[in-house]
């Protein structure tokens, strides 16, 4: 336990070992090459693999989204970017018409080794166009694996993966976790695909958190276990596909499942989750999920406050799935991240 | 064989595949939508014998022609459409999606423009490998509408890549004529004006679009020029899709399709040929189409556990 990383800079190490180990790798997107180089996940690579390799693109996200996958049928292996995921609407055609049935279409004859980073969720104020978790969407759509790893270990690991991946990969990154810092590995490794993390074991419920979720259901697990709940918290890392195993085991034994997800509930991950234990259990437990409130994200602080999941929430939905309501109110405890968040980038 | 020789050879071969999807099509042999090349075939043709083999090319749904007179194989095709195992894409496809990528055909799509940015993508990556390859992308006059066709020439001309972009204007889409779709007047202005030399083809001329195309072919190779667009008129005898003839529907007259018609690159090219060479062409090519249908016929169709496989490239 040496060697702590930001998830960015896990991000940037997982790209630049690539880069250096094959030449087909190429970076390519929305400012990937400028002095911020997508939150720092980019920076400087155009200087050690040229401008070939690691290239701007023109406000086109339907043709660069095109052209990557163009470049993959030819052999490349393209990284693109989204600043926000709220801009890949933009390039659905390409990602679900091209990208996700290219193998399946064409009888296995071609592959798309495509990996399309975006970036979701609450930063400072971002408002409704450049917060969305729309990673449901993706999850949809047989032919793509979607992937939300919440560490920085992880987010190495399964970028490398996603990288070497013959298969288009929807690669989601939580804004605020950019700045967590965790263990990585100096060598290059895989995470594979469909492998959940549980994160604290516990007998009384089951807490899937998705992304930055993850982190706020630790925190709630911490929460209940001063009142004596203790809570199993999953980190499901990879959504398509979905480690249902470890999941569903976990309701087995507690009986009790919340789903939060950085995302609208309605027809989202947490509904599928959920969807699938009640498939695998036949029923026979209790569950609850929670997400971004149904509306559109305000920008103003208090109602933004409102909008998204927090701490003493997913505590409370969890306790009254354990005890009943009986009243009880988690304290609030601002979690670091959102607090120490400031723009506006 | 002379350069008219193959020409004329390729053309036949595609109208007469054509004619016979036409005439099985009733049988519900063919159970998805074809979308037919006959009229337009001299482009695909014309452009094709100026490539190498290691050249690729992209186009829309209505991709018989391009398959074929890119060498794409004419057993698997027919297998495709009906739907069988050894198609060209294990009957997954269709006609829609026709793709044989040893013959540098790579996969059509029904959606429309869909294509035009992977073909960027293809050369960019033929250039940043130092290939000497080439990429042909065709599209038809109601892709230059939608906005990935423009969002894909800004950037083919800014990397400058090895591409040729033919526009294949039939006046159509679907039903619409080009007075409601376009505010402009000439498709080659949708290029000029980022910077890709572009050029309107003598209508229906093989020798023209033959000649343009090998020339913006080497030239290109030869490093000596970016992206290049040609215009090439045509018309579409049948219908949109399916096997029939739309005449009656009201959108337009047989007398619209008569000179075209008339001016039938496939008849003009074999009128010049002496009659035993001609004799000998027509004699091979039906030949080879009877024993593509034949393989199709006794062809199995894909086991039902088929439609799990190739979701992921393992």
């Amino acid at each position: 336990m040496d060697r702590i990383l930001t998830y960015t800079e896990a991000l940037h190490e997982a790209a630049d070992q690539e880069m250096a180990r094959d030449s087909s790798v190429i970076v390519m997107g929305q400012g990937v090459d400028d002095f911020r180089g997508i939150y720092g996940t980019t920076k400087g690579l155009v200087d050690k693999f040229g401008p070939a390799r690691v290239f701007d693109t023109p406000l086109s996200e339907e043709a660069v989204t095109g052209i990557g996958v163009g470049a993959a049928l030819a052999g490349l292996r393209p990284i693109q970017t989204h600043i926000r995921m709220d801009f890949m609407l933009l390039a659905m055609n390409q990602i679900v018409n091209i990208a996700a049935k290219s193998s399946s279409m064409y009888g296995g004859q071609v592959h798309v080794p495509i990996v399309i980073r975006a970036v979701i969720g609450r930063s400072w104020g971002q408002g409704a166009q450049h917060s969305q978790g729309l990673h449901s969407l993706f999850m949809h759509v047989p032919g793509l694996r979607v992937v939300a790893p919440t560490i920085p270990y992880d987010a190495k690991g399964l970028l490398i993966q996603s990288i070497r991946d013959d298969n288009p990969v929807i690669f989601v990154e939580h804004r605020m976790l950019h700045s967590q810092k965790g263990h990585v590995p100096a060598e290059s490794y895989t995470i594979p695909f469909g492998k959940a993390r549980v994160l604290a074991q516990g007998k009384d419920v089951t807490l899937v958190g998705i992304s930055h979720m993850a982190l706020e259901c630790q925190r709630a697990g911490v929460c209940l276990g001063e009142v004596g709940v203790e809570a199993e918290v999953i980190d499901p890392v990879s959504l398509s596909p979905l480690d249902m195993e470890t999941i569903t085991a976990s309701v087995r034994k507690t009986g009790r499942l919340v789903v939060v997800d950085s995302a609208w509930t309605c027809c989202g991950a947490s509904a599928e989750i959920i969807t699938r234990v009640g498939e695998e259990l036949d029923g026979g437990f209790r569950f609850r999920r929670l997400g971004f409130a149904p509306v559109v994200c305000p920008t103003t602080k208090p109602l933004e406050n409102l909008f998204y999941p927090d701490v003493a929430r997913i505590s409370k939905a969890a306790y009254v799935l354990v005890r009943g309501n009986d009243g009880w109110q988690p304290g609030h405890l601002p979690s670091p991240e959102i607090v120490q968040f400031k723009g506006p980038f | 064989m002379t350069l008219d020789e193959r020409l004329y050879r390729s053309l036949y071969r595609i109208r007469r595949v054509e004619e016979e999807i036409v005439r099985v099509y009733p049988e519900d042999k063919i159970i998805s939508p074809v979308h037919l090349s006959i009229g337009q075939e001299a482009i695909s043709v014309a452009a094709c014998e100026a490539l190498d083999k290691s050249d690729v090319v992209f186009g829309s749904y209505r991709c018989h022609a391009l398959y074929l007179a890119k060498g794409g194989d004419l057993r698997k095709m027919i297998a495709e459409l009906y739907g069988k195992a050894t198609g060209c894409a294990k009957g997954k496809a269709g006609s829609m999606h026709l793709i044989d990528v040893s013959a540098g055909v790579m996969g059509a799509s029904a959606v429309v423009a869909t294509t035009i940015p992977q073909a960027v993508g293809y050369a960019y990556a033929l250039k940043l490998r130092g290939s000497k390859a080439i990429v042909v992308s065709f599209f038809g006059d109601g892709a230059a509408e939608e906005g990935v066709f423009h969002e894909s020439l800004n950037f083919a001309a800014l990397k400058q890549v090895p591409i040729v972009f033919i526009c294949e204007n039939n006046y159509l889409a679907i039903h619409s004529l080009l007075g409601v779709r376009h505010s402009w007047k000439s498709v080659c202005d949708l290029a000029t004006v980022y910077g890709i030399p572009a050029e309107r083809c003598e209508d229906m001329d093989v020798h023209d679009i033959h000649g343009k195309v090998s020339q913006a072919a080497e030239e290109i190779r030869a490093g000596r020029s970016g992206p290049r667009f040609f215009e090439c008129r045509c018309y579409r005898w049948k219908e949109h899709v399916g096997p029939g003839e739309d005449f009656e529907a009201g959108y337009r007259t047989r007398a619209e399709a008569d000179p075209w018609i008339a001016n039938d690159p496939m008849r003009r090219l074999g009128e010049k040929l002496a009659a035993s060479v001609k004799q000998r062409i027509d004699a091979d090519v039906e030949a080879e189409i009877r024993d593509a249908f034949e393989f199709a016929e006794r062809s199995p169709f894909p086991e039902s556990t088929e439609l799990y496989t190739d979701l992921f490239h393992v």
